[in-house]
């Protein structure tokens, strides 16, 4: 099982057009993944990383080449039926978090689950599975703003994990913590992993980065493998 | 679907959102207020209106059938032969003559000029039971032409009788003593004030028959014809037409007869369209209303792109955050709606109370300002709602 593949992309290319000019973010990225991986792609602000990110997370499809996810190849989706490969095959974790911030902790992590058509008797034991997994039983009812800022992403976390996504991509998910607390985040995300999760992690930083099990480096709109403890 | 979920969530949330912008959402609120208190206080204003002048012709109305016959150059207006012809007319049920006269009365030697005086058979009050209000109305032992009662309608007790005893008592009418045995509601019907300039006064009801056997001028002037169930009124009214052409030798000017309910028909036609007139006059501040949400549903949308952003990555698709922003502006055009009617009610409730005329809820009206305001919001919130589900979720992401 570890060693299915879930996501192949090939000679990926993304071009943005820039008035006259065609800026070209990525140059043919070819890339796999494997169920249970725990994939960092490191690389500097610049380098394409969150252009690769969106393509993954099926916000944005590419300009050429071929992505697959789950086997199924992503191409000229419509906005309907990306938004529908996002709620079943992507749990997202951004940098700030992003949390309704007038919605308490149970409501944020509900909202994925009412988005992907989950009955309301099913979604409420869903949502405290998810919250007791992360640690948060006790302040399931707390607005974000009552939450420290590492308490908010295990909330983002757990929202993220609720729909039991086939990938966990992850923006700089400890880049607003301190190092604690960053800490504490990326202990989460080892245990999440050795529960079978595929992560997928995008980071400037290679010391974040070292925890992942595989380091992929992107520079310049291109990718190359990198080592562990290369950083 | 959860659909269901969505619409709950979206309502819970849109409420959260005019809580949190009070100021704005009351302002933007306003212009539905009274754009709909408008519609629902002018549409009610007009109901009330037209409703008194009805409620006077209602209780007329059915199955009865008013004839008129005038002084001619060959007639005298109409005779008792004339009233026994018209009786046996097919789907006649009965006919109530009226004799009028003027007449001076006299209450405990106090002379009282110029009092109109009706003579009303026994069938007008068998037709109309509530036009007596205390004592009796007349029976046919009543009509035999000697027997020396009267009715008094509420305005002369006013006039003459103010502080005495009514019932039981005794007027002279034309010198003879007349008991009073019952007291009648004022008529005010429309055709009473458009046949009798005296109508305010006041009139005292006798036996048909009595006034027949006084002196001076009397004329049949109207009767009311109490319709069959079962017949066709308008069949009635042409046998009557024919009957009363031929009595009058053929001068159609000389004779009216004149069908309420086709009357009613047309007052109900009138006020469908004065509603519609004034509904229409106030549907422009309902307009001004719809863009003032527009206004503040697009505002909202550029705020809260971020969380657009949001809901799409976590897989909302873009009818989902469409039916979002729709319930958000129908949720605030909808409470301005309630809010519009309250106003509204209110407004001609105190019209009604301004006209001593009766207060009455119109159901249309309200169903109106409920229908209105919704499809203001589902129309004004359409634009907002639909730039909001066609943001592009990366760029709404990174929105500040």
């Amino acid at each position: 099982m570890l060693d299915e593949e879930i996501l192949r992309m090939e000679g990926i290319t993304k071009e943005y057009q820039m008035g006259e000019e065609t800026s070209v973010v990525l140059k043919g990225i070819d890339l796999t993944v494997n169920r249970g991986e725990f994939l960092a792609i490191l690389g500097p602000s610049g380098s394409g990383k969150s252009t690769l990110m969106n393509i993954i997370g099926c916000l944005d499809v590419p300009t050429d080449g071929k992505y697959y996810l789950h086997g199924n190849l992503i191409a000229d989706e419509d906005q309907t039926s990306l938004a529908r490969i996002r709620s079943v095959e992507i749990g997202f974790i951004f940098q700030s978090f992003h949390l309704l911030q007038r919605q308490d902790a149970y409501q944020n992590v509900e909202l994925p689950l009412i988005y992907a058509n989950m009955p309301e008797k099913e979604r409420r034991a869903r949502v405290e599975e998810m919250l007791i997994k992360v640690g948060l039983e006790d302040k399931m009812h707390h607005m974000p703003n009552q939450l420290s800022g590492g308490q908010q992403q295990r909330v983002a976390i757990a929202r993220a994990i609720a729909t039991n996504p086939t990938i966990l991509l992850a923006d700089e998910p400890t880049g607003a913590l301190d190092q604690k607390t960053g800490a504490q985040v990326m202990e989460l995300f080892h245990e999440l992993n050795n529960e079978g999760r595929t992560i997928i992690m995008i980071t400037h930083d290679p010391k974040i980065a070292s925890h992942a099990t595989r380091i992929v480096r992107i520079l310049d709109g291109n990718i190359s493998e990198g080592e562990l403890g290369d950083a | 679907m959860n659909n269901l979920a969505i619409i709950k969530q979206s309502f819970i949330m849109s409420l959260q959102n005019i809580r949190a912008n009070k100021m704005r959402s009351f302002l933007t609120m306003l212009g539905i207020v009274i754009g709909v208190g408008s519609v629902i206080g002018l549409v009610t204003i007009v109901h009330i209106v037209t409703g008194a002048v009805m409620g006077n012709l209602s209780g007329l109305g059915a199955g009865k059938l008013t004839i008129y016959g005038y002084v001619s150059a060959t007639k005298m207006g109409l005779t008792e032969n004339d009233v026994k012809q018209l009786s046996a007319i097919d789907g006649v049920l009965g006919v109530a003559p009226v004799a009028s006269q003027s007449a001076t009365i006299v209450v405990d030697k106090e002379e009282y000029k110029k009092i109109r005086l009706r003579g009303v058979s026994d069938i007008y009050f068998r037709q109309n039971p509530d036009s007596v209000t205390a004592g009796r109305g007349f029976t046919g032992s009543d009509m035999d032409g000697n027997t020396n009662i009267c009715i008094v309608e509420e305005s002369f007790i006013k006039k003459a009788l103010k502080g005495k005893q009514v019932l039981g008592g005794k007027i002279l009418i034309r010198g003879v003593e007349y008991t009073i045995v019952g007291i009648a509601k004022n008529d005010e019907s429309l055709l009473s004030y458009m046949t009798s300039a005296s109508a305010l006064e006041g009139a005292v009801l006798v036996p048909f028959k009595n006034v027949l056997s006084m002196e001076g001028k009397k004329i049949i002037y109207n009767a009311e014809v109490y319709v069959k169930e079962g017949y066709d009124i308008g069949m009635v009214e042409s046998s009557l037409r024919s009957a009363l052409s031929n009595m009058y030798n053929g001068d159609k000017d000389a004779f009216d007869v004149i069908n309420l309910q086709s009357l009613n028909t047309m007052m109900d036609q009138v006020k469908g369209l004065l509603s519609a007139l004034m509904g229409g006059i106030a549907s422009i501040s309902l307009l001004v209303g719809g863009i003032g949400i527009m206004n503040m549903m697009l505002v909202s949308v550029s705020e809260r792109t971020k969380e657009i952003g949001l809901r799409k990555a976590l897989g909302a698709e873009p009818s989902r955050i469409q039916l979002q922003f729709l319930i958000e502006a129908v949720v605030l055009s909808g409470m301005g709606g309630l809010i519009g009617i309250g106003l509204g009610l209110g407004i001609a409730l105190i019209a009604s109370a301004i006209m001593k005329a009766d207060f009455v809820i119109s159901f249309s009206a309200i169903a109106m300002g409920v229908g209105f305001s919704a499809a203001v919001g589902i129309i004004f919130g359409w634009v907002p709602a639909k730039r909001a589900s066609e943001l592009n979720p990366i760029d709404a992401l990174r929105a500040e």
